[in-house]
């Protein structure tokens, strides 16, 4: 069995899991050795279980069968795979939408009173791009409008999304003339599934395009009126500082760990731990308070925008039970391993699910509703501060790791970063890339994935960036894995940026890292890219910056179809493991390569986050060289970059 | 690292925000919140305020808001670990801390504390637009607020000798340690004022805001921007106004908060101590904080760093040569010998020749030199110059010749005055004692002609004659050569020629300004005549001044043209449709903020006042000129009011939709004087010889009820003309 010190690369972790060893009780990386060797053909994508002809499976040797029962070729099989992939993905993101617009809805239109429509300005700015006439009208009239059309997108056959209309012309225009402007956001997911139908699309370049379409309808839609209408309901968040690891649980609180994604909830939950009523009754059974932590990216989204402490990302969910410290974890959507529950039932945690769509057998459910949003919130914590009395103080381990972290970066507060209220401008950043002090940006973004040393790739990969001058965004898992090394504070600049990224945060005062939210939250990336082609002097569509993607320890379809919008955007995207694609040459092929020549972005595989850094930095490099932009201004000896 | 300086600025704005918040209420509880506060002589009340927050603050009250604004702009100092971005905070800060200067000094105002002695204190409207056109034609490269104190006075001088060498403004004040550059420079006997381009703001770093919001009002006035229009008025600056800071000594918060809030119109600081630099672009055009500890290279820095061009030959004369020395004075006492004026014949004379009939630079003085002169004395004199080139016409001579004032002013210690055979010029003893010759007028001309005017010219040689009979005889030439030119000019009516000429000059800074100069009707700002343009359009084809076809007439009375409208919508940047030539009442032309004069209606007299730039005083409008230019210039058309060239008053064509001279009924008196025969005969045209003693001046009238009652006296025949509105 493998040491802990190989599984995760966080001290805090590492605690944990011989902790589990010690105890006899299996979590993820049990599981994850159990079913070692995994399947070769679902790793290739090479195995169809479309219809009841089937399952099918091409040999990949060449010597078996080379087209499913049908006569689907194995591009179709690999392509179709793919997709399907894509429309989970972007149903979750999508779904996640439609619940925050439903909600901005009930709390415009004072159903829900729990809520107010807190993000005002952004409420305006959005209203403007829906296209909205705001004169005269209050703000709970607009955000009700506003919410109707968001709404209305997710089933909208035909136009545009308003959202689209953000991006450069050029961006635009590509997508217009390969079909790949998404039309409503339902809709091409509907699409994927039936193309992928039986007897349907077999040419897989059409396949995969459409599959871009949907991602895009994911990126430029659903996740963009996530995140944009999260902003507005909850507040645009604004850089904030808070801690984050294991360490946040406190040996002497109510520890209440909210997972999950959507902030609905945990927003208002946020609200309740700090109620008085609550808070007698963890006094009364001996607590000293109420201690609400997120996990995962409800994690991110009350760390944007209130600075609670982040107890830690994906593979840490069973990992904060096991400290034995956790009164109530409550759960909503995505990415909620169906092991909590047996983890939980070895400790005295209570689970609770709240979503609908999220149940465990035998675990209690409360169902969440917006118009009774903090009674639930209320009765939910309740549970947890009356579990205090059932917590076993020997079996209490909180591993001491804690560190600080400044997050709460969005397209909009970049303005007023660099240039204060009455100067409100990208300038400075576009001038760093474009002098030189900056060799340009990278997102890294994704998952957790056992099959790589948990957090390891993802900082392995931003401090090789942040050395070669690279600023870096983050969302989701990957940032949170950052943040436990402390590279999203101010002061990690010092020690791990390159001089001329150096002096950019010096000159700003902000980490060289920054976070921008959670996994829906990468749509401020592509608003911050499209910001930055905006402010002129970098060409004219987000292929032209120099600029790459990564999601060195990607696990979910999610990350399938964030990593496809990012590419339909024009961005060079890095993943860790390979997509299951590798089983036909022409789908790789021409997710590696040709789709560039279509979209200007493309995918890559590379699972040495030192290799796949200095992939993404020959990208930029090539990009600044296309721009004709001036030499580094402190340009380190090269070192040898795998070609992009 | 920049952390440093963001604390600094943060706590600094803090200070300054008190500070102001404190003096309010004194002012408020001593006086009350309905006690009026103003800067002297502005139409943008307190500039900064106006600019960025669109608020007219005209009461103590009016200045809370101010305050709040300020207020909200408040931070946290950066803390000591994990801090949170505060670039913004710091810009934010600096935004704070000018809002609270701007209205410290307003309150000092209030109280009479300022100016301080020797120092300028505010400064008007009047000398912004001044400058205005120093700024468009580059003569004026650029500013420079030099704040602190030199570690001797030696640098002090040198540091703004240096900048005066390359015509840049230095606006000197504020102090290190209780010791202002004011001072060290008063020390020295170097003479300060606007005209030596050595401006004194005030011996506290508060008082730098005035070259601020100085500046600011730039935005404003030629850039055709409106109150409020935050982000724009301080990009203009950034974009337009080359300006930048140099400390002196050691900064401290106030310094700092001043410093940011200069970065935010884009005004980079440099000083000349170990301070923490930001070198990352991107609020200002190039850096924003750097340091220049070495003496010899602080002015050549700071230019880099705000990218200031300046274009200088180097003239092999005895004295410095600059643009700043222009309007310096050489008084008797200061005075070795003078030529001219009253004390002796003189004339410049520049006239055209073959290409083998000049030989260039060939300079020569016939007759006795300045060594031959009696201190004090005054000697004959006669400048020509004969040019030669292909592409020279006879059309250009006076261009070239109107240069002479200008190139022989901007000498050191030289001083030169009138024109032709009117003209008059002193070299100072300090001049005449680091060796300056009469030969040295040549030296300039020809370098000077040659570097303006490289395009058309080839070849110029200068003869300058210093005996009685040489000047006596050749006079005559040149005499008959200005009554030859005048003929030309006077000749000529709007109805002679098919082209006008534009000139979009300004532009740089009112975007949608031009002018339409017409033979009838010279250019706004009194530089540019008919020929003048046609001129300045062959020397330079793609310049300023392009031909324009007039096209169908649309209506003669009001001086309307579809060609001209076509160009004015075209270049106007289609903000403005049509162009009325002789009305100010129906599309009037636009301002760009450089008129010598403005006309503005008045109702009640059924007529129009006319003001000159140079009169400060009131008008019966009830405004000054300062206050009317506010709302005449930027490129806007204001019916009823427009800025005008002075000469245009003496046109045919002046107003005469509206029934021209006869609806003047106010003017300042020195106006009438300097137009002097040219109005008496204007006014025996219009048939009525007495109508410039109707015109009343601020010795009869100043306000609407005198002039009404002046008028009446008089029977002024505005009154009986038909009805304006």
């Amino acid at each position: 069995m493998a040491k802990a010190e190989e599984r995760s690369y966080d001290p805090a972790s590492q605690k944990m899991i011989n902790k589990a060893q010690d105890e006899n009780i299996d979590i993820v990386w049990d599981r994850y050795d159990a079913m070692q060797p995994q399947c070769g053909f679902g790793e290739l994508g090479i195995c169809c279980k479309i219809c009841n002809m089937g399952p099918c499976r091409i040999d990949p040797f060449g010597e078996g069968p080379q087209t499913g029962i049908c006569g689907a070729s194995v591009d179709t099989i690999v392509a179709r795979n793919f997709v399907r992939m894509i429309a989970s993905g972007a149903a979750a993101h999508s779904d996640h939408g439609r619940d925050i617009a439903h909600a901005l809805i009930l709390a415009a239109s004072g159903q829900a009173h729990d809520y107010h429509l807190k993000g005002t300005q952004k409420l305006k700015k959005t209203a403007q791009v829906y296209g909205i006439d705001i004169a005269g009208k209050d703000t709970q009239s607009i955000g009700q409008e506003l919410g109707d059309k968001c709404l209305s997108e997710f089933g909208q056959q035909h136009g545009e999304l308003k959202y689209t209309s953000l991006a450069p012309a050029k961006r635009q225009a590509i997508w217009r003339k390969f079909s790949m402007m998404p039309r409503g956001i339902d809709r091409e997911i509907v699409e994927i599934m039936h193309r992928t139908h039986i007897g349907v699309d077999n040419d897989y370049k059409n396949v995969i395009n459409h599959g871009l379409r949907a991602a895009l309808g994911d990126g430029w839609g659903g996740s963009m009126i996530a995140t944009e209408l999260s902003d507005i309901l909850f507040g645009a968040p604004e850089p904030i500082r808070a801690t984050v690891n294991l360490g946040v649980l406190k040996e002497n609180q109510v520890n209440i760990v909210v997972h999950g994604h959507e902030p609905t909830l945990s927003d208002v939950v946020a609200d309740a731990a700090k109620d008085k009523e609550l808070l007698d009754l963890a006094k009364k059974y001996g607590a000293e308070g109420i201690n609400l932590v997120g996990m995962c990216c409800t994690a991110n989204e009350l760390l944007m925008r209130h600075g609670f402490p982040s107890a830690g990302n994906f593979l840490q969910q069973e990992l904060a039970i096991l400290t034995g410290s956790v009164e109530l974890m409550m759960v909503d959507v995505q990415c909620i391993m169906p092991a909590l529950s047996s983890v939980a039932n070895c400790f005295h945690t209570k689970l609770v699910t709240t979503s609908p769509k999220c149940k465990f057998p035998g675990v209690e459910h409360i169902e969440f509703k917006e118009e009774k949003a903090f009674q639930i919130a209320k009765q939910i914590i309740r549970l947890g501060v009356e579990n205090y009395k059932n917590r076993v103080k020997e079996r209490v381990d909180i591993p001491p790791e804690i560190k600080g972290l400044v997050a709460g970066f969005t397209t909009e507060n970049a303005f007023r970063i660099l240039g204060g209220k009455y100067r409100f401008t990208l300038r400075p950043l576009n001038d760093a890339i474009i002098s030189g002090r900056l060799r340009g940006a990278a997102g890294v973004v994704g998952c957790n994935n056992p099959n790589i040393k948990h957090d390891w790739a993802h900082v392995a990969m931003v401090k090789e960036l942040l050395k070669n001058d690279v600023l870096v965004v983050q969302t989701g898992c990957s940032a949170i894995a950052c943040a436990k090394e402390g590279l999203l504070t101010p002061e990690s600049a010092l020690e791990y940026a390159g001089e001329g990224l150096r002096e950019i945060c010096e000159a700003v005062g902000i980490p060289p890292v920054l976070h921008v939210g959670s996994c829906v939250d990468n749509s401020r990336i592509l608003l911050i890219l499209a910001s930055v082609v905006a402010e002129g002097g970098l060409g004219e569509d987000i292929s032209d910056l120099p600029a790459a993607g990564a999601a060195p320890e990607w696990m979910s379809e999610k990350a399938v179809s964030i990593g496809s919008y990012f590419v339909g955007s024009g961005v060079y995207t890095v993943f860790g493991t390979p997509l299951p694609v590798l089983g036909s040459k022409k789908v790789t092929d021409y997710l590696t390569g040709e789709l560039e020549n279509i979209v200007g972005g493309k995918f890559a595989f590379e699972q040495d986050p030192v290799k796949a850094a200095r992939m993404m930095i020959a990208h930029i490099d090539k990009k600044r060289q296309a721009l004709k932009l001036a030499p580094l201004m402190y340009a380190r000896a090269p070192e040898a970059a795998t070609k992009a | 690292m920049s952390k440093i300086v963001a604390a600094s600025a943060i706590r600094g704005a803090k200070i300054l925000v008190k500070e102001a918040e404190d003096f309010l209420h004194k002012a408020i509880k001593e006086k009350g919140e309905t006690q009026t506060v103003a800067f002297p002589e502005t139409a943008f009340y307190l500039p900064l305020a106006y600019a960025l927050l669109g608020l007219e603050v005209k009461t103590l009250k009016d200045m809370i808001l101010v305050l709040s604004e300020a207020k909200s702009l408040l931070h946290n100092e950066p803390s000591e670990s994990l801090w949170l971005p505060y670039l913004g905070d710091a810009l934010d800060s600096g935004v704070a801390a000018l809002f609270a200067e701007e209205m410290i000094v307003a309150l000092r105002y209030l109280y009479n504390q300022e100016p301080q002695s020797d120092c300028i204190g505010f400064y008007t409207d009047t000398w912004m637009r001044n400058f205005g056109i120093q700024l468009v034609d580059g003569r004026m490269p650029g500013f420079a607020a030099i704040l602190g104190a030199a570690p001797d006075n030696k640098t002090a001088v040198e540091i703004v000798r240096e900048f005066q060498k390359r015509n840049i403004m230095s606006f000197v004040g504020s102090n290190t340690k209780g010791k202002s550059i004011i001072d060290q420079l008063l020390e020295e006997n170097v003479e300060m004022g606007w005209e030596t381009y050595i401006v004194p703001f005030g011996r506290d770093t508060i008082t730098g805001i005035y070259p601020l919001n100085w500046a600011i009002r730039s935005a404003l006035t030629f850039g055709g921007l409106k109150k409020g229009q935050a982000r724009q008025c301080l990009e203009y600056c950034k974009n337009r106004v080359f300006a930048f800071g140099l400390t002196l000594g050691e900064l401290d918060d106030i310094k700092y908060a001043t410093g940011a809030g200069a970065i935010n119109m884009g005004f980079p600081i440099i000083a000349d101590t170990d301070i923490p630099e930001i070198r990352p672009t991107g609020i200002c055009t190039y850096e924003h904080l750097i340091k220049e500890l070495d003496y010899k290279k602080v002015v050549s820095t700071c230019l880099e760093t705000r990218g200031v061009k300046v274009k200088m030959s180097e003239i092999p004369i005895p004295v410095s040569y600059s643009a700043a020395f222009e309007g310096e004075r050489v008084r008797r006492e200061q005075m070795y010998c003078q030529f001219g004026g009253k004390y002796s014949e003189a004339f410049e004379w520049v006239t055209s020749k073959k290409l083998d009939e000049v030989e260039d630079a060939k300079i020569e003085v016939i007759g006795p030199e300045v060594d031959d002169c009696k201190e004090g004395a005054a000697m004959p004199l006669g400048i020509l110059v004969e040019v030669a080139g292909r592409k020279m016409q006879k059309d250009f001579e006076p261009i070239l010749e109107r240069q002479v004032h200008t190139f022989l002013n901007e000498a050191m210690g030289i001083f030169h005055m009138g024109q032709r055979n009117m003209c008059w010029m002193r070299i100072s003893k300090d001049a005449k004692n680091k060796g300056f010759k009469i030969k040295h007028f040549g030296v300039i001309l020809h370098a000077r002609l040659h570097d303006t005017f490289g395009a058309i010219i080839d070849k110029v040689q200068v003869t300058i004659y210093t005996k009685k009979e040489d000047v006596e005889k050749v006079i005559l030439e040149a005499k008959k050569a200005y009554q030859e030119r005048d003929e030309r000019m006077a000749g000529m009516t709007d109805e002679s020629v098919d082209t006008f000429y534009s000139c979009t000059l300004c532009q740089s800074f009112a975007p949608n300004h031009l002018c339409i100069v017409k033979p009838e009707r010279l250019g706004l700002c009194g530089a540019y005549t008919w020929l003048d343009a046609k001129a300045s359009f062959e020397l330079n084809p793609s310049g300023p001044n392009q031909p324009v076809k007039k096209g169908e007439c649309l209506d003669p009375k009001r001086g309307e043209w579809q060609g001209i409208n076509d160009f004015v919508y075209q270049k106007s940047n289609k903000t403005l449709e049509r162009f009325h030539g002789y009305s100010i009442v129906t599309f009037p032309e636009t301002s760009c903020g450089c008129f010598e004069c403005i006309i503005a209606i008045l109702p009640e007299a059924n007529g129009f006042m006319v003001v000159n730039r140079e009169y400060a005083g009131m008008t019966p409008c009830g405004m000054s000129f300062s206050t009317l230019a506010g709302s005449v210039g930027g490129g806007a058309q204001t019916p009823g009011f427009m800025g005008v060239g002075r000469l245009y008053l003496v046109s045919k064509k002046f107003i005469s939709a509206e029934g021209g001279l006869k609806r003047v009924v106010w003017m300042p008196k020195e106006l009438k004087e300097t137009l002097g025969e040219k109005l008496k005969k204007r006014c025996e045209e219009e048939g009525d010889p007495d109508l410039i003693n109707k015109i009343a001046d601020e010795t009869q009238a100043t306000t609407s009820e005198e002039l009404l009652a002046h008028l009446e006296k008089v029977g002024h025949p505005a009154l009986s003309l038909e009805a304006l509105l």
